[in-house]
């Protein structure tokens, strides 16, 4: 159980690790004062979820001494997160929907969670974990009708990001082995079954904004084997610079 | 040993928020218990935010002042129940208000508020009509106002 354990929390946790380094890219660049307040805090929430569940994930397995050493000393495919939250950020509107696809299919799975889970420290912190993925997904929401109900440059700018980010839907809902098993162990909820909820708000939401909605037929995917896209490189060098050069450097 | 967790109370009871200095972890409601085990003391707190940065700078001070009169402790951090604004005590909010941040409303009363929109008060002038700017102040526990009457921009603390 321990292997499922740790696999489970490091696949979660690489999720919103590598977007909350993708977010905090923003930081000093966002469109106005107030966008440049709330992505960086939201890579702040993030990056705090991702380090809770890699302490989580160091408790169950002792090989692993701290949380720095799961976010800045694993090779690429170590690395167990969607393809979608490693792209590149693209615009702020490419930025904002692709936050509201991921928030909101997180807060469904941290509503499951909060249910039912065999692994009581994270049962108690998804009680937590919902409620700010929850301020994310209606964050980004009110961002995505703005900006598709906006302007004919803006609502091209956003029915463009729909485009470009339909290829990477399909991985978020497949359901492997692994999450069988998880399911089984009444650990995890099995991706396919966070569908129906994220679809309808998903529907609503673009519907409201004027937008196309999302082709989730594409099927991308390789982020959980660790076979990830190109610009994941880049990212790695980037976010692992400091423990690298630096080896056991700390504030 | 109820005396030491008494002595801890006392000595944790007058500690700061690193990010909101003229309010107690007490008035915000974050320490939730303190227990003696065997060996050491066990001081449990809920984080209001889980990614807060002020997190690990509050560990230190509580370990700091407790090793001061000599006591030996360690943290845990709770998120169930999830930390509630309802935790912060009358005394914080009155502080809260006189610093400029608009404190946050009850949960329950804010829940009605779908139906009938909760309004805030300006910490500046006391004026009702108000704005939301953006989800997200100055920090993760905050939103941004402004003051339709005295057009000041103000935080309010987020209920939740």
């Amino acid at each position: 159980m321990a292997e499922i354990f740790f696999e489970g929390l490091i696949r979660i946790a690489d999720d919103n690790l590598i977007l909350g380094h993708r977010t905090s890219e923003w930081c000093g660049h966002a469109p106005t004062l107030e966008e440049d307040l709330a992505l960086p805090n939201i890579a702040l929430d993030l990056i705090g979820h991702a380090q809770t569940l890699y302490c989580l994930a160091c408790e169950i397995n002792p090989n692993y001494k701290n949380e720095d050493q799961l976010a800045f000393l694993r090779l690429e495919h170590e690395y167990k997160n969607l393809l979608i939250v490693e792209q590149e950020n693209g615009d702020f509107g490419n930025t904002v929907l692709r936050l509201f696809y991921f928030s909101t299919y997180m807060k469904y799975f941290w509503q499951r969670v909060k249910l039912a889970c065999s692994l009581k420290k994270l049962k108690e912190f998804s009680e937590k974990a919902f409620l700010e993925t929850s301020y994310h997904s209606k964050y980004a929401s009110q961002w995505v009708v703005t900006l598709g109900d906006g302007t004919d440059e803006s609502n091209k700018k956003m029915s463009d990001a729909v485009v470009s980010l339909d290829p990477f839907l399909g991985e978020l809902f497949n359901n492997d082995d692994f999450t069988e098993m998880c399911s089984q162990n009444d650990f995890l909820p099995e991706p396919l079954s966070i569908f129906d909820s994220w679809n309808s708000e998903v529907k609503a939401v673009l519907q409201k904004g004027n937008l196309d909605l999302p082709d989730i037929s594409l099927k991308k995917r390789g982020g959980r084997i660790g076979e990830h896209t190109e610009t994941f490189g880049y990212l790695l060098s980037d976010l692992q610079y400091m423990q690298r050069a630096y080896p056991n450097s700390s504030w | 040993m109820e005396k030491s967790t008494e002595k801890a109370w006392d000595v944790l009871r007058d500690l700061t928020d690193p990010e909101l200095p003229f309010l107690t972890l007490d008035d915000l409601g974050m320490i939730r218990e303190i227990k003696q085990n065997e060996n050491n003391l066990v001081v449990t707190i809920s984080p209001t935010y889980i990614g807060c940065p002020a997190v690990s700078v509050i560990e230190e001070n509580i370990i700091h002042v407790l090793k001061k009169i000599g006591v030996e402790a360690t943290i845990e951090k709770s998120f169930s129940p999830p930390w509630s604004s309802d935790w912060i005590s009358e005394n914080g909010r009155k502080k809260m208000e006189e610093f400029g941040i608009a404190p946050p409303h009850s949960k329950e009363s804010e829940s009605f508020g779908t139906l009938l929109p909760k309004k805030v008060k300006c910490p500046q002038c006391s004026s009702y009509e108000t704005v939301k700017v953006s989800e997200f102040g100055s920090t993760a526990c905050k939103s941004l106002y402004k003051c339709l009457d005295c057009k000041e921009p103000f935080d309010r603390f987020k209920c939740v």
